[in-house]
């Protein structure tokens, strides 16, 4: 990039070969920046303005309500719970894929992206087909007490399946592009092979790990379309806290359901900070793949 | 697995785990994934053709498909122009807060779509900050289709942005410099040689904003109005039957919506082999 | 437009070209002047004060290794990057007020810098088709001139190629064809061989000899191989640190250093610290007969390793110890160290020289060498 701050005056009108007039540099930059700001930052803006548009008073009592508690809760359970499976499953898919050869590799990462072209609506429906009191299952549950759908499970495997290939996601090309000769060394030298993961490919991986985890966390607790398929919205028992935050904005109960999704829009602040800072620091860490 | 010597499933490795990690992965997808999206396909087939045609020409399957695919269209193409600018802007020109911009693309990715959904509700009422503008002159974008159409650029910016940037991060500078040495201006450059290679990647960005534009729920349905016929889109008309308790009405849209993402999924795989065959390395 | 091109009834008729926009005619090949140029540090390696006349015609190569600033040099006379001060004059012309469009300059960059999504054919056309309807030559006419270009570049038949499917030799030429199609007033090439292999190299080089001396463009080109600008250049200019060391032919750079820095990079040569005292030559404090003269003072003594004899006994030869011996294409290289600092120097001798044994004592006398203030 042309410097401006070190490089001569250039004479009036010439400039290097690979920019655009200052003009349209500061036209084109202008209607970036303009875009951005009507289309992202102002949605994100607006949240917290409402929220604390009846006082700090009205907030926390909107975000310490029992309903909204509860909420909290039970989306904070619902993460612990699908993200560490979908840790668990993205680090198992990645060790296959990345440190082995056979056949129909390219297929199996089609089949693990396959829940990022599904809509969250179908996400949610799959599982009422199965499931629901008038899914295949449904009937032989009932008989056995067990409820799935408009249930907490419901809410879990739902979740689980639409933050699915975020871990594996970031993993796979990372440990691609890593090899085996780590490992065969450790190996070599008489390691065990859950020795030679936990010292030697864990700490290979860890920020690309830690950037999945973070990506499939702000999903998982914000999910709204599957899960609001399954949950039912029982106050208190099924709602996570999008589904709370529809609730409440249904009963023109505005600015409360502001406070509980400025919950939210702190999380997805935090997440992208942490994201950001991570890629900041460890971009040859972090597999170079951008798009989620 | 392997069965006798001549074909073999995977190459030996001294490595361990390949059958643990393996077989978990295969369960666990099987579990979670590929027999509950299987189970929708064969409840789809147990309608019957005749059933099933009857559900996807029914007019309210047809008028919230043509909105879903219209609506996530007009928000992929504003997405494909403003995108190519603002890759454009954060990847060539050094300004204040470049960085921080850069960062704030991912926006989309991390909000909850409610959230997003009713942010932009707010902003886009009548009473709100953009709505109240837009007002006076006539414009009606809360409760309307044009509400949905913001709603999807929002959600599929990032999309555009991030396909767009590596690829013009590897741009060879020396291949604008060889243009300008042959008399080309700036614009004529930019129209012939840049352009060109940033089509493979403008496509696939625009694919991926379309088809998650087509599934999304959380965002529009706050600031579409649902009204059938009108403002309902396709996923919210599988959440519509299934309150009605009618799981064939909802399993049939989900099938059609679920064809379509492949069709798209596939024209994406298309775009990008053909742009490997046309532009591999030089 | 190749769906135009290809249509065979496509009219044939040649338009006289327009006048060209500015007072010079295209293609004539110009002198250029560069006086006093100063590029401060920025990204690219600086230059200090260089100036320069190349004569219309003339096929000039900028030698140095890397960070000597050739590239700038020639980069700063195609319009690509800007001195902080001094001139540059085309045929008398200030150039440096001139955009790289306004310059009409060929370039040949060292990646080749093909465009990918055009076809060989396009990739010739393209200065041709990007100039504005009022000049641009008929289709018909840069379809003459592609077909012309592609027949001097001996690639005729690879039209309809991408460059993706050319071998690096074929890319290269495309390169040169493509900014030949301009008619170029000058004609710069940024390492036009680097990227390619020995033989195809030699070849190329060859090759780029005879169409400079059919096309008679004044051409710059810059390489880091001494042996490709002593074999293809007119003129050489030796840049080292963003300085002129020395500009001269072949003959004159090799036989006549300027420099020890000219001397050991073009051709190989030895250095030794000496001085002169009352009229004679010491390495330390020991005499060397080769009848030197000159002032008292510090000296750097230079010379070739085949520019020496052995005196055997005789006194005023430069003793020293070899060290180590081996086979140098047709003699035998001994590197021999010299004195208690231990100077390194390389001598050859004949092939059929009787064999030395590491730690041989020998004595060596210059029969070329150049003193240098030190």
């Amino acid at each position: 990039m042309y410097n401006d701050a070190i490089a001569p005056p250039l004479p009036m009108t010439l400039r290097p070969a690979t920019t655009e007039r200052r003009w349209v540099r500061w036209a084109l930059i202008g209607v970036a920046v303009l875009f951005l700001l009507i289309f992202l930052l102002m949605p994100l803006v607006i949240v917290f303005f409402e929220a604390f548009s009846r006082g700090a008073g009205y907030f926390l009592e909107s975000i310490t309500e029992k309903d909204a508690l509860a909420a909290i809760r039970l989306t904070l359970i619902v993460a612990a719970i699908s993200v560490p499976a979908n840790l668990v499953f993205g680090v198992a898919a990645a060790w296959a894929i990345a440190k082995f050869e056979f056949k129909g590799k390219s297929f199996l990462i089609t089949l693990i992206d396959l829940p990022f072209s599904v809509s969250p609506v179908t996400s949610g429906l799959i599982y009422v087909l199965i499931f629901g009191a008038q899914g295949w299952l449904g009937p032989t549950l009932q008989e056995h007490g067990i409820q799935i759908i408009f249930a907490v499970p419901g809410i879990v495997l739902a979740t689980i399946f639409v933050t699915f290939p975020f871990v594996a996601r970031e993993l796979i090309p990372i440990m691609q592009e890593q090899g085996t000769r780590d490992e065969e060394a450790a190996l070599s030298l008489g390691a065990s092979g859950w020795r030679t993961f936990f010292r030697v490919t864990l700490p290979n991986i860890k920020w690309a790990l830690l950037y999945g985890v973070l990506l499939c966390n702000a999903r998982a607790m914000g999910e709204f379309g599957a899960v609001s398929v399954v949950s039912g919205k029982i106050r208190g028992q099924t709602n996570t806290m999008p589904l709370h935050v529809e609730i409440l904005y249904n009963e023109y109960l505005g600015v409360a359901a502001f406070a509980v999704a400025s919950l939210l829009a702190l999380l997805a602040m935090i997440t992208l900070a942490a994201k950001t800072g991570l890629e900041w620091r460890y971009a040859d860490e972090i597999a170079a793949q951008r798009k989620h | 697995m392997a069965s006798g010597t001549t074909w073999t499933f995977r190459k030996p490795s001294i490595i361990p785990g390949f059958g643990l990690a393996f077989g978990f992965t295969l369960t666990y997808l099987s579990l979670i994934v590929l027999i509950p999206l299987a189970a929708l396909v064969l409840m789809t087939a147990s309608l019957g053709w005749p059933e099933f045609w009857r559900i996807a020409s029914d007019p309210r399957t047809l008028a919230a498909l043509r909105l879903s695919f219209g609506a996530s269209l007009a928000a992929a193409g504003i997405n494909a122009v403003f995108g190519l600018i603002v890759a454009w802007v954060l990847v060539r020109y050094d300004f204040p807060g470049r960085r921080l911009l850069d960062a704030f693309v991912d926006l989309p990715f991390a909000l909850p779509t409610a959230v997003a959904g009713i942010a932009l509700t707010a902003l886009y009422a009548p009473n709100g900050w953009i709505g109240s503008l837009l007002a006076p002159l006539g414009i009606k974008v809360a409760y309307t289709p044009a509400g949905i159409v913001i709603a999807l650029i929002f959600i599929g910016l990032p999309f555009v942005v991030r396909t767009l940037q590596p690829v013009m991060e590897e741009i060879d500078r020396e291949v604008e410099e060889a243009a300008a040495t042959l008399g080309a201006s700036r614009f004529l450059t930019f129209r012939r040689i840049i352009l060109p290679t940033l089509l493979p990647p403008l496509l696939t960005g625009f694919a991926l904003a379309l088809a998650r534009a087509v599934g999304e729920y959380g965002s529009v349905i706050f600031i579409a109005g649902n009204i059938p016929f009108v403002s309902e889109i396709a996923p919210l008309l599988i959440v519509v039957r299934l309150t009605e308790f009618n799981y064939p009405a909802a399993t049939a849209v989900a099938t059609l919506m679920l064809l379509i993402s492949f069709a798209l999924l596939l024209a994406i795989n298309l775009i990008q082999a053909w742009s490997r065959r046309r532009f591999g390395n030089v | 437009m190749e769906a135009a091109f290809a249509d065979a009834t496509f009219p044939t008729v040649i338009e006289p070209d327009p006048p060209a926009p500015r007072q010079w005619s295209r293609g004539v090949p110009v002198d250029v002047t560069i006086e006093h140029v100063v590029k401060a540090f920025a990204e690219t390696p600086a230059l200090h004060d260089v100036s320069l006349k190349i004569e219309a015609g003339e096929l000039v190569a900028l030698l140095g290794p890397s960070g000597s600033g050739k590239t700038t040099l020639l980069r700063v006379l195609a319009g690509l990057e800007f001195p902080t001060s001094g001139r540059v004059l085309f045929g008398g012309e200030d150039a440096l007020g001139l955009s790289v469009q306004e310059r009409h300059i060929g370039f040949v960059f060292q990646s080749y810098a093909l465009f990918k999504s055009m076809k060989v054919f396009d990739n010739i056309a393209f200065g041709l088709t990007a100039r504005p309807a009022r000049t641009r030559p008929s289709r018909a006419k840069i379809r003459d001139r592609v077909l012309e270009l592609l027949d001097l570049v001996q690639l005729t038949g690879l039209e309809n190629r991408y460059p993706t499917q050319l071998s690096g030799g074929q890319r290269q030429r495309v390169a040169l064809a493509r900014a030949l199609a301009i008619e170029p007033r000058i004609l710069l090439l940024d390492e036009p061989f680097g990227a390619l292999d020995a033989k195809v190299r030699r070849d190329l080089r060859r090759w780029l000899r005879e169409i400079h001396e059919q096309t008679g463009h004044t051409t710059v080109f810059v390489t880091h191989d001494q042996e490709e600008a002593v074999e293809l250049a007119d003129r050489i200019v030796v840049l080292n640190r963003g300085k002129i060391e020395q500009i001269g032919s072949p003959d004159e750079i090799y036989d006549r250093p300027a420099s020890p820095f000219v001397a050991s990079f073009i051709g190989e040569s030895s250095a030794l610290p000496v001085r002169i005292e009352d009229g004679r030559l010491f390495l330390d404090d020991r005499p060397i007969e080769i009848g030197a003269t000159g002032k008292d003072g510090p000296r750097t003594l230079v010379f070739r390793p085949h520019d020496v004899e052995l005196p055997g006994a005789r006194p005023g030869g430069i003793a020293g110890r070899i060290i180590a011996e081996r086979r140098h294409g047709a003699s035998r290289r001994l590197d021999v160290e010299i004195g208690m600092r231990r100077h390194r120097i390389e001598i050859d001798v004949p092939a059929n020289h009787p064999r030395s044994n590491k730690g041989d004592r020998v004595s060596v006398l210059p029969t070329r060498w150049w003193l240098f203030d030190a």
